[in-house]
């Protein structure tokens, strides 16, 4: 690992003070990915501003009508959290499946959601269930977050205090992990609410994404066998020694018949 | 530049002026010689580095020594002693659960976390399930498992 600034910030304010005033200064939120990167030496910020003494972004709350999770909380938090499994059950299974007991122990969903890594598991659902993305500056919707692979509409030194997601009527989130890594390979969420059906795809693309195409198949109706009459565009999908995009396509298809299955 | 390490390791208070990038498992073996703890693949993936972070387990090969300021550590050497063991490190000795013993330490501290977390609901799928983060290359799974299943009714 190359030589840092190591800054612990103890507001938000403070870490993006830090972060403008720095060469080029990254957030550290629980470090799951940003540190073996760093390992790697294919990342090497001049500052570290860590946000783990910020006790005001950790926690959840359930409100009538949404989840709102502070952006520190850890995987093993939602995972293990009865207020989440009882308002959005497949937020809890998601939460459940990422990495291995001891990478949710650190890891965060804000670190997870700002990477934009292709092939993390929150980016579905923040996509899916139309979730809001709460930062230091503004409120960003979930469908305009994620812009490219690594790439997101956050600013330089723009941070994540919460992500809030909308209660749907149901939701499933049927992920085909790697063997190794529990990186998704693919992962499709599905959610219905209020006459709307969405489902958001994670591991396919550069990005996460919504499959409209998917999504207007079972607005008209709602079974997996209207899933087979969908032509999911695979042109733009990722190859790598795990998958090619032609399985990816159909796995995007695969995942969101079994999901709406879950569902019926 | 350095940073101040100031935490607590097997209950006692611990200082230490290291490198900003000094990894929490370098902090623990080479400053504090708390050898226990190993390095296995030092990428995330084996969890031979696995220890306690306020009695929860984490890979101390992706944590900043800086990063456990404030909090409480333990390590391998901070569960038991010989002739009073932690019951997870006499069910590893009792049922063969280790065959060239790299890994055992950190499987130990992440078995300890799955009782833990499971305590009324242990059965062999879902240990083997929540082992996902430690890997042992003797390919001794069978005995950890049973290992395990056995000190859940001693913890």
């Amino acid at each position: 690992m190359y030589k840092f600034n190591y800054v612990k910030a103890d507001s938000v304010d403070a870490a993006a003070a830090a972060v403008s005033g720095s060469e080029d200064g990254k957030i550290l939120a629980g470090g799951m990915t940003l540190l073996p990167t760093m390992k790697q030496r294919l990342a090497a910020p001049s500052d570290l501003v860590d946000l783990g003494g910020i006790d005001a972004l950790k926690g959840i709350e359930v409100s009538g009508d949404s989840v709102t999770i502070g952006a520190m909380t850890t995987h093993a938090t939602v995972a293990a959290s009865a207020d989440v499994a009882g308002a959005i059950p497949a937020l809890t299974e998601l939460a459940s499946g990422i990495g291995d007991p001891q990478v949710r122990n650190r890891g965060t969903i804000g670190g997870s959601v700002a990477n934009s890594d292709p092939s993390a598991d929150y980016p579905a659902a923040v996509v899916a269930l139309g979730a809001t993305v709460v930062t230091n500056k503004r409120e960003i919707a979930g469908d305009d977050f994620f812009l490219d692979i690594f790439e997101t509409a956050l600013e330089e030194d723009e941070i994540i205090t919460a992500v809030r997601f909308p209660i749907p009527e149901k939701a499933a989130y049927i992920k085909f992990p790697n063997p190794a890594s529990r990186y998704a390979v693919v992962g499709v969420f599905v959610c219905t609410g209020g006459g709307d059906v969405r489902v958001g795809v994670t591991g396919a693309g550069p990005c996460a994404f919504r499959a409209t195409g998917i999504e207007d198949a079972l607005k008209a109706d709602f079974s997996a066998a209207a899933v087979d009459g969908v032509t999911v565009d695979g042109s733009e999908f990722n190859e790598d020694m795990h998958a090619s995009a032609e399985f990816r396509t159909s796995l995007v298809s695969v995942g969101a018949k079994r999901a709406v299955a879950a569902l019926s | 530049m350095t940073v101040t390490v100031e935490t607590t390791i097997n209950g006692q208070p611990v200082t230490g002026e290291v490198d900003e990038n000094t990894l929490l498992v370098q902090f623990i073996r080479e400053n504090q010689e708390l050898t226990g703890t190993h390095v296995g693949c030092d990428t995330s993936q084996c969890g031979a580095c696995t220890v306690h972070l306020d009695g929860v387990p984490v890979k101390s090969c992706t944590m900043l020594a800086v990063q456990a300021n404030g909090h409480e550590v333990t390590t391998i050497e901070g569960i038991g002693e010989e002739g009073n063991l932690h019951p997870m490190q006499a069910a590893f000795q009792e049922n063969h659960g280790l065959q060239c013993g790299f890994c055992t330490p950190g499987m130990i501290m992440a078995s300890i976390g799955i009782v833990e977390r499971n305590k009324s609901n242990l059965d062999d799928e879902t240990i083997r399930r929540e082992l996902e983060g430690n890997i042992c290359r003797c390919t001794g799974y069978h005995n950890i498992v049973k290992s395990i299943a056995a000190a859940a009714q001693d913890m």
